[in-house]
């Protein structure tokens, strides 16, 4: 994040040594960036303001900044069709916090295995997750649905949730931030003390992990809580759909014309995450450039 | 790392293995017996929607052969690459651009973390929310883009934008950099960052100006993160689903397909060819695979401790950042 730089005022420079003035660049990147950030708003503003809008008006004028009055009414047409915002929100939240909880603590525990530990295969063991990290679902996912069809496990959440426990990308970031931070010292001294091998990790490893765990925690809920292709392809149940499906809903015939309607739902998926995003933004930004794992 | 502080971990060796074991146990359950499984599946007859008795096929290779001739698996591949292409070069342009002018030491941009703050937003946002967003915006005869553009006199009357292939695969590019740009930014000033300021004032104590330190110091610097944002941008494009998914469903006449919606329609969307599917799955994981090995070698390469020092580095100042914090905290 910027601090903000109290900047020497130009009266107290001798004339002679005042740096080049750039106020003209400046105020250029001030322009191109002001530019970029009403990109990243307008599309959202747009669709906020229509949200409140009946179709009638959105068809006279499709763009609009100001609200008007028809937001519970837009509500009660989406409610009144097959998209169902409560059912949606609570299995997004169950995978949601499901799969983060298994991928930081799996992935922290191997880490922890990989970095405390001298074990015949550790190094091999090591490559081969670096060596897997990028396989995306999309190319597994046939065998995957077949698999799971054969034991008639779709429409389950859990099978959207047990594969966390695999998370190759967060065990590599995990490792890499507990290789410097972990001292053996403490982790000696414990077993001095008598503390299992277990307890150790999960009384005094993982508080030294949480940085790392935050950071991954906040990526790995914000990517499941996205994921279109995995919900989409595993759950046919409508009352096991994902906020993700809800909205590929709105893509249907039946809300066709409805067009405030459309807005409303798509503003009920947006609203929420970019309240979170806003309150969490410091560390959203420091997570990425520490290297926060696409997913 | 120092090898006294490690006796007496033979002892200790076992749980390396125990807890490694979730993870692999997972690992073998959730993924490498689908893969393995969905090999298998090209190379048989399973398709319709109760398939029959699963065999191998008398030519293995039939459904390899199918997808690699069918010139809608081509489309999809070259639908790909291009809508790949011509995101990436404006993102990692404009990417490098804000990069620039953010860490310039000279300038000081006020209000950066703001900026930073909004030109990541899109990137968290639901991509199958943002690819509806869009089509509502340059839907026909009803749309926002429609509206302004009619306004300010552009248009006389409503135009259907997207019935044109060209205008379709442009904006689904476009969504893809307007969502990745702020990440890849803040990748690469994360990268500048952590470049040895050192250097940088022996440019400027050379007379140096802005580009050229730019183009001579700074860029030479952040190569491997350069590469790296290449490789793994590339696996998510190979990769892109929900857009053009939901944006014009693959259309118009398959101008937006991709190789993700392919594989999806072939299995998922009622003709039921899991065997084509997984085939076609099995040609995208070799390429990704390629490209994968490419981000392995980049990882491995320039590295005293095993892999993503850049990382490691990072983390390793920040701690004595911290603790140099704490130490004057404790002192005063």
């Amino acid at each position: 994040m910027a601090k903000v730089v109290k900047e020497m005022s130009y009266a107290d420079i001798p004339k002679k040594r005042r740096p080049k003035s750039h106020t003209g660049k400046k105020t250029l990147i001030h322009i191109v960036c002001i530019f970029l950030s009403i990109l990243s708003i307008l599309p959202f503003w747009v669709m906020i303001v229509n949200s409140t809008r009946s179709t009638p008006e959105i068809q006279q004028h499709a763009l609009s900044l100001i609200p008007s009055t028809n937001l519970v009414k837009n509500f009660q047409i989406l409610t009144g069709k097959s998209f169902n915002p409560l059912t949606g929100l609570m299995n997004s939240m169950i995978i949601s916090v499901g799969v983060t909880l298994l991928t930081v603590y799996f992935s922290s525990l191997t880490a922890y295995a990989l970095v405390a530990y001298e074990w015949k295969l550790k190094n091999a063991f090591f490559k081969f997750i670096v060596g897997v990290m990028m396989i995306p679902a999309q190319v597994t996912m046939i065998g995957f649905y077949q698999m799971i069809y054969k034991v008639g496990m779709t429409n389950h959440l859990s099978v959207l949730i047990l594969p966390a426990i695999a998370a190759p990308a967060t065990v590599f970031f995990m490792r890499q931030y507990l290789y410097p931070t972990l001292s053996m010292e403490i982790v000696q001294a414990a077993r001095i003390d008598g503390a299992g091998e277990f307890r150790i990790f999960n009384t005094i490893v993982l508080p030294i992990m949480k940085p790392a765990i935050a950071t991954q925690a906040i990526f790995c809920f914000v990517n499941s809580w996205n994921d279109l292709f995995k919900p989409l392809v595993l759950l046919t149940d409508s009352k096991k759909y994902t906020m993700p499906i809800m909205v590929s809903l709105l893509r249907g015939d039946i809300y066709k014309t409805e067009y405030g309607s459309i807005y409303m739902g798509l503003t009920l998926t947006v609203v929420p995450l970019i309240i979170v995003y806003l309150l969490l933004s410091k560390y959203i930004i420091a997570g990425v450039a520490l290297g926060g794992v696409k997913s | 790392m120092k090898k006294k502080k490690r006796t007496g971990e033979v002892r200790y060796a076992k749980y390396g293995y125990i807890f490694s074991l979730p993870f692999v146990i997972a690992f073998l359950i959730f993924q490498l017996y689908p893969i393995l499984y969905t090999a298998f599946i090209g190379f048989t007859n399973m398709k319709g929607v109760i398939p029959p008795e699963v065999h191998v096929l008398d030519n293995p290779f039939e459904n390899f052969q199918q997808v690699l001739s069918s010139s809608t698996f081509q489309t999809a591949l070259k639908n790909t690459f291009f809508i790949w292409i011509i995101n990436f070069i404006p993102q990692i342009a404009l990417a490098l651009l804000l990069t620039a002018w953010f860490t310039d030491r000279r300038w000081k941009i006020k209000g950066q973390g703001i900026y930073k703050v909004l030109i990541y937003m899109p990137n968290i946002i639901t991509a199958a929310t943002i690819a509806i967003l869009f089509k509502a915006f340059f839907d026909y005869p009803t749309s926002p883009v429609n509206d302004i553009l009619q306004n300010i006199g552009i248009l006389k009357e409503a135009h259907n934008f997207l019935v044109s292939k060209g205008v379709a695969k442009g904006i689904v590019a476009f969504i893809q950099f307007w969502m990745w740009y702020g990440y890849t930014m803040l990748i690469l000033i994360s990268g500048v960052l952590g470049i040895n300021p050192e250097i940088f004032d022996a440019a400027e104590v050379d007379g140096a100006s802005r580009v050229q330190i730019f183009f001579k110091v700074t860029l030479p610097n952040i190569k491997t993160i350069l590469l790296f944002t290449l490789v793994t941008s590339l696996i998510g494009g190979l990769n892109m689903f929900d857009i053009p998914k939901l944006f014009l469903l693959g259309g118009p006449d398959n101008a937006t397909l991709t190789t993700s919606v392919y594989i999806y329609n072939q299995a998922f969307s009622g003709s039921y060819l899991y065997n084509r599917a997984a085939a076609a799955s099995m040609i995208m994981f070799v390429i990704i695979m390629i490209f994968s090995s490419l981000l392995f070698l980049l990882l491995r390469e320039k590295d005293a401790d095993g892999y993503g020092a850049d990382i490691s580095k990072k983390i390793k100042k920040q701690q004595k950042r911290d603790r140099k914090l704490a130490k004057k905290g404790g002192l005063a």
